[in-house]
């Protein structure tokens, strides 16, 4: 083979170990899931405090996660949070009555949406709101609430 | 009595208008140079040629610096993260450390030295021994066949390289914490992946490692073409060419690092 045959096949080399690494750090690395999202239907709820919960933080349902949280921001009639999040598909048969509270990871870990699901025979649907919510804990108010019982009860 | 003060004003004013001038032209060699980039598409075979020389002869080097950095960074981790007994973060801060600064960085440096230097003195000397302008003569556009290929070519092989340095980096990585030191392993790769964001960490890392690739090769072309035309001008524009390119990468990693994260 000649030098040039050669140049060409070291470089054919060269580019391919070059995506063999974008692969290695897209998909063992990274969290890389293609361009296009999985296929999912958007429902909301409103909190009074949502804590520290950031958009794309888990959806979770029994731990698993279910869904993303796609856009926070306050309601403009009720002055809530409105925490809109997409549920992939593949959950579709979540009850209407389905709860949604924020919880935390671990003691000091980011916060999730964790669903608790309904018995009834309705699921929610595209655009459904889920009106049985709990707050984010915010752990200065528990601190406080701690002391007001303990100042009370040294009374 | 006068005459000293104004000859130091007269000397800062020289050396002020020459590093002027030199950024000028650096510009207008850009500005020239960039219609001519398509022609590295037409010309492959001279495309080709230079990312076998630019990237293919750097390969060594870059991965061998990227298995040591990797295990270097995981031992030091290590040593922290133990103390507060979360030693399976020992693959996220190797990765996340890896992709966002010191994949790039260190890759782009690396090549500086390596292939940017080359490219000056070989441009350096083409212009020494005249042959850009025998080229001129012939009516054949220096800019088409000689500086096109190579700017194109550092575009495609830096962030090449920099993912290749990054995995290099991770497998040290891996070897050292998981190997040597015993994390566990479904640990270390599940801590890692949950953590590292493809589009924040990942996408952010290479789009620096393309804008370090436009920089080492308008500053390694550019000295090569302007370098005076003997054996002493063209070492000094090596020089300039490592020298330039190493500060620019690490003020520009920090100017997008601000921008990004």
């Amino acid at each position: 083979m000649t030098r040039k045959q050669w140049i060409e096949i070291w470089v054919g080399m060269f580019v391919l170990m070059g995506i063999i690494a974008l692969a290695v750090v897209a998909f063992k690395v990274s969290n890389f899931q293609g361009l296009q999202e999985r296929s999912s239907y958007q429902v909301h709820a409103l909190f009074d405090n949502i804590g520290g919960l950031k958009e794309r933080a888990p959806v979770k349902l029994s731990g698993v996660v279910i869904g993303r949280v796609n856009e926070i921001k306050v309601d403009p009639d009720t002055y809530f949070a409105k925490v809109s999040m997409s549920i992939y598909d593949d959950f579709d048969q979540l009850p209407i009555d389905t709860s949604a509270s924020i919880l935390t990871s671990g003691l000091l870990g980011d916060q999730y949406i964790g669903l608790n699901v309904g018995a009834d025979d309705l699921f929610l649907k595209e655009g459904d709101r889920i009106e049985l919510v709990q707050s984010a804990i915010v752990l200065e108010d528990l601190i406080g609430q701690f002391l007001t019982k303990f100042a009370d009860s040294g009374e | 009595m006068k005459q000293p003060v104004l000859n130091a004003l007269g000397h800062i004013g020289r050396q002020t208008l020459g590093i002027l001038a030199q950024w000028g032209r650096a510009g207008l060699f850009l500005l020239h140079l960039l219609p001519a980039l398509p022609y590295s598409v037409y010309r492959l075979e001279l495309l080709i040629k230079q990312v076998y020389f630019t990237g293919v002869l750097s390969l060594p080097i870059i991965l061998t610096a990227g298995l040591f950095v990797g295990m270097v960074l995981s031992l030091q981790g290590y040593n922290v993260l133990v103390d507060f007994n979360s030693e399976e973060a020992v693959g996220t801060m190797t990765a996340l450390s890896l992709l966002r600064e010191l994949g790039p960085v260190v890759a782009a440096l690396l090549f500086a030295g390596r292939a940017g230097s080359a490219m000056t003195a070989e441009i350096g000397l083409m212009k020494s021994t005249e042959q850009l302008s025998a080229l001129e003569m012939m009516a054949v556009d220096p800019r088409k066949f000689v500086f096109a290929p190579r700017f194109s070519a550092t575009l495609i092989v830096m962030p090449l390289l920099s993912l290749m340095f990054i995995a290099m980096g991770i497998l040290g990585g891996y070897m050292v914490a998981v190997g040597w030191l015993g994390v566990d392993e479904g640990a270390f790769w599940s801590q890692m992946h949950a953590s590292v964001d493809w589009r924040e960490d990942a996408v952010n890392g290479i789009i620096k490692s393309v804008a370090f690739g436009v920089l080492i090769a308008v500053i390694a072309l550019f000295q090569g073409e302007d370098a005076v035309p003997t054996s002493e001008g063209v070492s000094g524009a090596t020089t300039r060419t490592v020298v330039q390119s190493s500060l620019g990468i690490l003020a520009l990693d920090f100017v997008l690092t601000a921008v990004m994260f």
